[in-house]
């Protein structure tokens, strides 16, 4: 097996993205299911004041989703910088972004403030240490609910406590053809996570890629939780995955390298492509890629991931595209990326 | 059976022992009705009944939050909490949803806010302007609403070109 291509990156060939996230809310402010116009417009300016002063990071971008065209949001979402749910919100709501786009600080999501940092590959350490230092940074400025009992305040009883949940988007083609998948499902389970698909929450999987979270937030600290993430489940994600992989490669070596290439052939040629389809397709060209069967970088398997959403092509178009165009775009890209 | 004091079927049926000896009464609905013996069915249990204990009904039914108005049982269909304050509001009950919600845990042990935050001067305005429009609005004074809503609307101008003054001069020493 030839190693993959980009190795700087670690645990690419399973992990795509590793995210840390913090729920907070602020003390004498009702949250958003309960807060007039005013009362939201209020935690904007304060939220809008204080990402602006603060250096959370080299240099962050602010904006304010009411003043973003539907398509610009849909962008956002696309490049998981904001969830669906606050793209699609009739509230007061912005985010701050830094410019690695690694920092993101959604504004009266569900609760007043969202605080993620996402990384490529398996770096749950780093993005962890960013987020505490940027809560801390917040913490100067403002005031957040805060209870003895039961931690920082949520508009959820799943996100009291520390608030925290880690997150990290791995890819699972091997156990998805061996069937295994489910026992991952049902082993995660019983370890109180929750599996979703490749935009969070309410999302199906898609190209094989699934989303791995936290449930519990309180009763343990925030290292506990991040320590069991980055050394156990984390890990054990990675082993299975790669035993599946191998399996396939000792079993049914031709049949895999079949699938592989033919998924490859198909996105090299077609001219017609839907989005589900050409997920399905990028995410076996990706386990050719991460097997070393495929001439093709992980990372470029992955920005054609993001690359080929709707938003992305009608951005890339400058235009509004008919549904017939947007299948040919799509299709044209993938042909003029795979041929370079 | 009948009646102790007619022929008409009893409705009523009592049976004491006092020393001992068992003592058996059956009365018509009138003759129960005059000897001040209420049939049930004919009134709210809590009339028919003269010595009963109310029981601690649970401290959060029925009641609101007093800072957002929301009450438990709206808490609980949507399993959102209405504002900071409804955690001391509802403190038992949602004690009980919290360890649904998270397998068990019940108390929180990671971070701690390392400084209480000091609201500026900017804050505690626009604190008290909303605190005020807030009573205006209960009290249906609107005129007064829409001054205050313009004051905090001024409030919020007022900080944003205080920082832009405070860029400007940044970038230009």
């Amino acid at each position: 097996m030839t190693a993959p291509k980009d190795n700087g990156i670690p645990d690419n060939d399973v992990v795509l993205t590793t995210r840390s996230r913090l729920a907070r809310n602020l003390a004498d402010h009702p949250f958003l299911n309960r807060a007039s116009d005013m009362q939201s417009a209020l935690v904007m300016q304060t939220a809008q004041r204080v990402m602006l002063e603060a250096p959370l990071s080299e240099k962050t971008l602010w904006m304010d989703l009411d003043e973003l065209t539907p398509l610009d949001r849909a962008l956002l979402v696309e490049r998981h910088l904001i969830s669906r749910h606050h793209a699609e919100s009739s509230l007061h709501r912005g985010v701050a972004i830094s410019s690695d786009e690694h920092m993101s600080i959604m504004v009266n999501e569900e609760d007043h403030l969202r605080v993620q940092v996402l990384r490529r590959g398996s770096r749950l350490d780093e993005t962890f240490e960013q987020l505490m230092r940027i809560d801390s940074m917040l913490e100067q400025h403002l005031d957040y609910a805060f209870h003895d009992q039961w931690g920082y305040l949520a508009v959820c009883p799943t996100n009291v406590g520390t608030g925290i949940r880690f997150s990290v988007m791995v890819h699972l083609p091997a156990l998805r053809i061996t069937n295994e998948l489910a026992k991952v499902q049902r082993a995660a389970k019983e370890l109180h996570l929750a599996v979703r698909g490749y935009y969070g929450e309410g999302s199906e999987s898609s190209g094989h890629i699934y989303q791995v979270s936290n449930q519990v937030t309180l009763g343990r600290t925030e290292e506990e939780i991040q320590e069991e993430f980055s050394k156990s489940i984390i890990p054990a994600l990675i082993d299975y995955e790669r035993s599946a992989r191998n399996v396939l490669m000792k079993k049914n070596s031709m049949l895999l390298d079949d699938r592989i290439q033919r998924a490859y052939s198909v996105l090299c040629s077609a001219r017609l492509l839907k989005v589900d389809e050409a997920m399905k397709l990028l995410s076996r060209v990706r386990l050719g890629a991460a097997l070393g069967h495929v001439d093709l970088s992980l990372q470029t398997v992955d920005e054609l991931f993001v690359q080929i959403q709707p938003a992305h092509l009608n951005q890339q178009a400058q235009s509004t595209l008919s549904d017939n165009d947007e299948l040919e775009l799509r299709a044209l890209l993938v042909r003029n990326t795979l041929s370079q | 059976m009948k009646c102790d004091l007619c022929n008409k079927p009893a409705v009523v049926h009592e049976v004491s022992i006092t020393g001992g000896k068992k003592k058996e009464v059956h009365l018509c609905l009138e003759h129960a009705q005059a000897a001040g013996i209420a049939i049930p069915g004919q009134q709210p249990i809590n009339k028919l009944l003269t010595k009963f204990v109310i029981g601690q009904s649970p401290k959060t039914s029925g009641t609101q939050c007093p800072n957002c108005g929301i009450t438990f049982a709206q808490i609980k269909r949507a399993n959102l909490i209405g504002c900071p304050e409804c955690y001391n509001t509802f403190q038992d009950s949602l004690g009980s949803l919290i360890e649904h919600s998270q397998f068990g845990a019940s108390s929180h042990v990671g971070r701690v806010p390392n400084r209480k935050h000091t609201p500026n001067q900017f804050e505690l305005r626009a604190r008290k302007l909303m605190k005020e429009l807030d009573a205006a609005v209960t009290a249906e004074q609107y005129e007064r609403a829409a001054v205050l809503r313009d004051r905090l609307d001024k409030l919020s101008t007022d900080v944003h070109t205080e920082e832009e003054d405070k860029q400007g001069e940044e970038s230009g020493s």
